[in-house]
């Protein structure tokens, strides 16, 4: 537990020692997590470490085993799963869905619609949506309600990769705005928001925790995805070299369309940088 | 105008419809088709328990209907055995052993045919009192709930992280249920009732945009079904339960053939 972060002022939730236990087997086990207002906490961790069962263990989805949590009183959440299945014979428009929590009125949901940069799917079916224009929705969704706290279940899929860091954006603008805390689960190991506070690293227990910078260079990260992806964990920095096009994509200051966040070497086998193609 | 039996028929009947339409909807979105299906059939044992206690059968109906839920729901906590082979076993061992103890019991004789197929042309204006007494509940208690249940059937996990507890509204939405059947029991009979649950609601399907226009067309749908099936039935002599299922089927057909505009909900 080396690099934890000392208790903050202001924390909403904090999750002490918690093990989720399934079939006789620990999936998590000795975790310790805390959020505060304002913070942004990653947690990044191979398939299976854990990540979102200690997710849902903290929002209270799951009860733990073992351990304690405790949330602040009235604590608002806006909540991204990993996954929604919606059956096909709902029928469900995009303003609708909006609305599923909480009342909002109109301007609520077109100013969140347009947030996420889906203004013109308010009418649309959410069956009809592609995957990333769904992961859109359902992210307007979650922050249409200005909660406390703001969990997002690798938030990324299906978003296409110049979306990836205009979400990335996004995310942080609404930390600026709002003040609320982000609990992030990545699925890429390799590119962690820059502008998270904490990255927790997760494999059925907490192998590392603190800044990024910190994180990656632990011996425990290293050992955990190798020493290359030590050297290629890259963090998405916010500069202002690029500018958003309302399509979504990015345009960097030499014109070109891109987000590279690392150069595959020679022996890149890595399959999380398979599907980003480099414009 | 309650003294011609046909009127009572066509009020109790729309009655119902009205009630199905909603639930029906969360069936269908839910998929409890079979749920809905194996808590009507243990209607028949509660039938039976309640002649066999002397009490009034739509209490039997509706303890049994909870009850067949609740197992169903331990069965699936501890059990190996998948939902849908429990509400095999559950739906047609309730089904069976409601008619043994029927035809063993003494001094009872029983309209079989009424149990599993009902008879809306024997309803009285008590029954009346009890459909809309009855229904007016749980239309009022679905308003109350629409949103958590809603929210639940778009994701339990959200619903839950959000603030509202899916598990006590899917306990709410099974008493619910129970007490549709229970009064839905004696008009559509055991067999009959999933039928105008999950008919209306998928005939409603295509047309709607959101879950509220599905669950409103569903009750129309119902009630169409209802009138057209009663009107049926007196011109054909058919039997009156089945050419309501029959009449809804038919709108099915006709919801399910209708070109949809491109601006259509669906597109």
């Amino acid at each position: 537990m080396e690099n934890f972060t000392p208790p903050k002022r202001d924390e909403i939730v904090r999750v002490s020692g918690i093990g989720v236990r399934r079939d006789g087997r620990w999936l998590v086990r000795g975790v310790d997590m805390s959020i505060a207002r304002r913070e942004i906490v990653t947690l990044i961790g191979p398939n299976g470490s854990g990540k979102s069962t200690t997710v849902k263990a903290a929002l209270g989805i799951v009860t733990p085993d073992e351990g304690e949590i405790w949330r602040a009183p009235k604590l608002r959440v806006g909540y991204v799963p990993q996954k929604v299945a919606m059956d096909r014979s709902l029928p469900m428009t995009v303003n609708r869905l909006m609305t599923l929590a909480a009342r909002h009125t109109k301007a609520e949901i077109a100013a969140a619609l347009d947030q996420v940069g889906i203004a013109h799917l308010g009418h649309a079916q959410v069956h009809s949506l592609s995957g990333g224009e769904f992961q859109r929705a359902l992210i307007a969704r979650a922050i249409i309600g200005r909660p406390d706290l703001l969990v997002l279940d690798e938030p990324v899929q299906g978003v296409d990769f110049s979306g990836e860091v205009a979400l990335y954006d996004l995310i942080g603008r609404i930390r600026d705005e709002t003040g609320c805390g982000v609990l992030l689960i990545s699925h890429d190991l390799h590119v962690v928001m820059a502008r998270t506070d904490t990255v927790i690293c997760l494999n059925g227990h907490v192998c590392c925790s603190g800044t990024p910078e910190a994180v990656a260079v632990s011996s425990e990260y290293t050992a955990l995805f190798g020493p290359r992806a030590a050297q290629t964990l890259a963090i998405y920095r916010h500069d202002h070299d690029h500018a958003h096009l309302p399509d979504g994509t990015v345009r960097d200051a030499s014109g070109h369309l891109h987000f590279d966040h690392h150069a595959h070497g020679p022996h890149c086998d890595h399959q999380e940088g398979e599907k980003h193609s480099h414009a | 105008m309650l003294e011609s039996f046909f009127t009572r028929a066509i009020i109790a009947g729309v009655g119902i419809a009205a009630v199905t339409g909603p639930l029906g909807s969360f069936i269908v979105w839910r998929r409890l088709a079979y749920f809905g299906d194996t808590m009507a059939h243990s209607a028949i044992l509660g039938v039976a328990l309640a002649l066999f206690f002397s009490i009034t059968p739509i209490a039997g109906v509706f303890a049994i209907a909870v009850l067949t839920a609740l197992v169903l729901a331990f069965l699936q906590r501890r059990g190996t055995l998948s939902a849908d082979s429990l509400l095999g076993l559950l739906s047609h061992s309730a089904l069976a052993l409601g008619l043994v103890l029927v035809s063993v019991m003494p001094n009872v004789r029983i309209d079989l045919m009424g149990l599993l197929f009902g008879d809306i042309l024997a309803v009285s204006v008590a029954d009346l009192a009890v459909i809309y007494g009855g229904g007016a509940l749980v239309l009022a208690a679905l308003a109350w709930l629409w949103r958590p249940m809603l929210a639940g059937t778009v994701s339990e996990d959200i619903a839950q992280a959000e603030g509202f507890q899916p598990e006590r509204t899917r306990l709410v939405f099974m008493v619910l249920l129970a007490g549709l059947i229970a009064i839905a029991m004696k008009i559509l009979g055991v067999m009959l009732i999933t039928a105008m649950l999950i008919i209306p609601a998928t005939a409603a399907r295509r047309l709607s945009g959101t879950p509220e226009q599905m669950a409103l067309y569903a009750s129309l749908g119902g009630v169409a079904a209802v009138l057209l099936g009663l009107w049926g039935s007196l011109y054909f002599d058919t039997p009156s339960g089945p050419s309501i299922v029959v009449a809804a089927l038919g709108i099915f057909a006709l919801t399910s053939i209708v070109p949809l505009g491109i601006k259509g909900p669906s597109a």
